[in-house]
């Protein structure tokens, strides 16, 4: 069985499960965040469920207007803050703590083989450690709440094989963004991915979590990466127990499978306004920006924010440029100040913004005008996604985002360090 | 709601769009937690802004590859499901568009070829339990991939809160 496969049987209470086949499954941890967590309590109520079927498997994050920008959104947290009271959710993170795909991780809220639901497409983050982690609705998480159960179509699994060591200043960013670029915005789509080879052996938990973010946006249910030493120290750092090996059966049935070298990568670009337009840099180098975003769920983290000041040492960001720098969690935050590249990026003329997604998915805090041009870390470039339908979105990695910060200017991290 | 189980065409006017539709211009950001009267006000509307207030009742939208594709928004097909539209033919769908939309109750049909053989304005006529779609004149006749039994279920059903409740009731 794929990891698909084995997680899926597994949360079935079945032996063995075949890409294809419906099956009811358990779930082991169920994510909602504040853009639907009052909504969808307030459905449970009015199917007339009283209760969660087990709330010490339910984390609310208030993560998305934090802290709230209008009246209405501080009336929505009010009303998140009472279901959790009166449910006795077992997890709640309030305002400020950080984006909930930064703080399951961080928290200890992920386990390898876990199958967890969020009400965020970016769920797909926890595959990282090798846990099923997929985005739902408010209807479905309605049901998932009530039951404890859900319904899943077993996926068929893409594996990516991976060789070869990233030249310096090229980072997992360029690679999933290669990957889209590469394989295309639908090339996983209802599927799940599995990326694994000797380049995976080397990519820290940061990456892996940066990689598992965006699997979602080439169309997969899950992006998991098998559950190795890697992800055993990474758990115990983080304050739990360490974990076992948990991957593919070595017999495992795969859809397609990709071999891919990693050795002459260089940094990439996804022009607006789809994830998979991906370019070389020298593409569009010297497009000027007005811009510059390193946060969110995909890149703001302690790893992300050092790799960005690392480029922004003794420089400052260009006139008329705006960076913006939103640290994934409050424990990112504190690690940054510790290590000093806060204040790195405070000096080079960053602004910093509270710990949550508001400019990333177009909700508040740094959205863009008509015809402005922003690159950012983050993980979606449709249109209108950040402010304005003329405005302009650019993905990158904190490397690339810095240099450009520095530049005024789409530029190559690479020329960058070695000024 | 023509039965998703039985036999029948549904028919409507085709609205087409294109490929990678994504929930940020299904269901914008900025609404993101505003009620679905003014939600559905802004549905398309960075793409076809007039979509909004010429779209009617029993209108189809005709769409390309990876529909729906972006974050989870089930205001998406909620939003579309208000302003009346009867139903999504696609060439594929993103997973959680597709997910929501069988959850809300509103059908969606995977139908390669369809993008191609469809324009603005075009009669259509789409049979959910075969998957067989048409135009009105029988001109085009195509054969897109029925939903499994059980997402048809929960359709009929009205969308999964209402299977949710009925399996409270009976169980």
């Amino acid at each position: 069985m794929t990891m698909a496969e084995r997680l899926l049987a597994k949360a079935a209470g079945r032996d063995q499960v075949t890409a294809g086949e419906f099956v009811v499954a358990e779930i082991d941890l169920a994510m909602l965040h504040d853009i639907f967590a009052a909504q969808v309590f307030d459905m449970l109520d009015e199917v007339g469920v009283d209760h969660v079927d087990e709330p010490d498997r339910v984390v609310v994050v208030v993560d998305h207007l934090v802290p709230a920008p209008t009246a209405e959104a501080a009336a929505l947290h009010q009303r998140v803050r009472a279901h959790v009271e009166r449910l006795g959710i077992g997890t709640f993170y309030d305002a400020g703590e950080g984006i909930c795909h930064q703080l399951l991780p961080e928290r200890g809220h992920v386990r390898p083989g876990m199958l967890i639901v969020g009400t965020d497409s970016h769920t797909t983050t926890y595959g990282a450690f090798g846990a099923g982690g997929t985005g739902i609705g408010t209807s479905d998480m309605v049901y998932a709440l009530a039951t404890g159960t859900l319904w899943f179509r077993v996926p068929q699994t893409v594996r990516f094989e991976l060789v070869g060591d990233l030249m310096p200043g090229v980072s997992w960013k360029d690679v999933i963004l290669h990957l889209a670029g590469r394989f295309g915005a639908d090339a996983a789509q209802y599927k799940s991915m599995e990326f694994g080879g000797p380049a995976v052996a080397h990519a820290d938990m940061s990456s892996r979590l940066t990689v598992a973010n965006m699997a979602v946006e080439m169309g997969a249910k899950f992006g998991l990466f098998a559950a190795d030493e890697v992800t055993d120290a990474y758990l115990i750092e983080h304050g739990g127990q360490g974990c076992e090996p948990f991957g593919p059966d070595p017999d495992a049935h795969y859809e397609a499978f990709h071999d891919v070298s990693l050795s002459d990568l260089a940094p990439q670009v996804a022009l607006p306004h789809e994830v998979d337009r991906v370019v070389p840099i020298s593409t569009v180098e010297g497009l000027a920006i007005n811009q510059a975003f390193l946060g969110s769920c995909t890149n703001g983290r302690i790893e992300d924010l050092q790799a960005a000041a690392e480029v922004l040492e003794g420089q400052h960001v260009a006139p008329g440029v705006r960076l913006l720098v939103a640290p994934a969690s409050r424990s990112v935050l504190k690690e940054a100040t510790k290590s000093g590249a806060l204040a790195t990026l405070i000096e080079a003329g960053a602004t910093i913004l509270p710990s949550g997604c508001g400019p990333c998915f177009g909700g508040h805090g740094g959205l863009l005008g008509p015809g402005e041009r922003c690159i950012g870390t983050h993980n979606r470039n449709f249109i209108g996604r950040m402010g304005d339908a003329e405005a302009e979105i650019f993905l990158a990695s904190p490397a690339t985002v810095a240099a450009s910060a520095i530049a005024g200017a789409i530029a190559d991290p690479r020329e960058a360090r070695s000024d | 709601m023509i039965d998703p189980n039985g036999e029948g065409f549904l028919q409507g006017r085709v609205w087409k769009l294109d490929h990678d539709i994504s929930t940020d211009v299904l269901s914008p950001g900025a609404y993101a937690i505003a009620p679905v009267e003014v939600r559905k006000l802004h549905v398309l509307e960075s793409v076809i802004p007039a979509f909004a207030s010429e779209v009617e009742p029993g209108d189809v939208i005709v769409a390309g590859r990876n529909f729906g594709c972006g974050s989870s928004r089930e205001t998406a097909p909620e939003n579309l499901k208000a302003l009346g539209v009867a139903c999504v033919c696609a060439e594929s769908f993103a997973r959680l568009f597709m997910r929501n939309a069988i959850a809300v109750g509103l059908p969606v049909l995977v139908c390669v070829g369809v993008h191609q053989a469809f324009d603005d304005g075009d009669g259509i006529a789409i049979e959910l339990s075969t998957g067989r779609v048409r135009s009105v004149d029988d001109s085009i006749d195509l054969q897109g991939e029925s939903l499994p039994e059980e997402m048809r279920d929960i359709l009929a059903a009205g969308g999964i809160l209402a299977l949710l409740r009925t399996r409270r009731d009976t169980g």
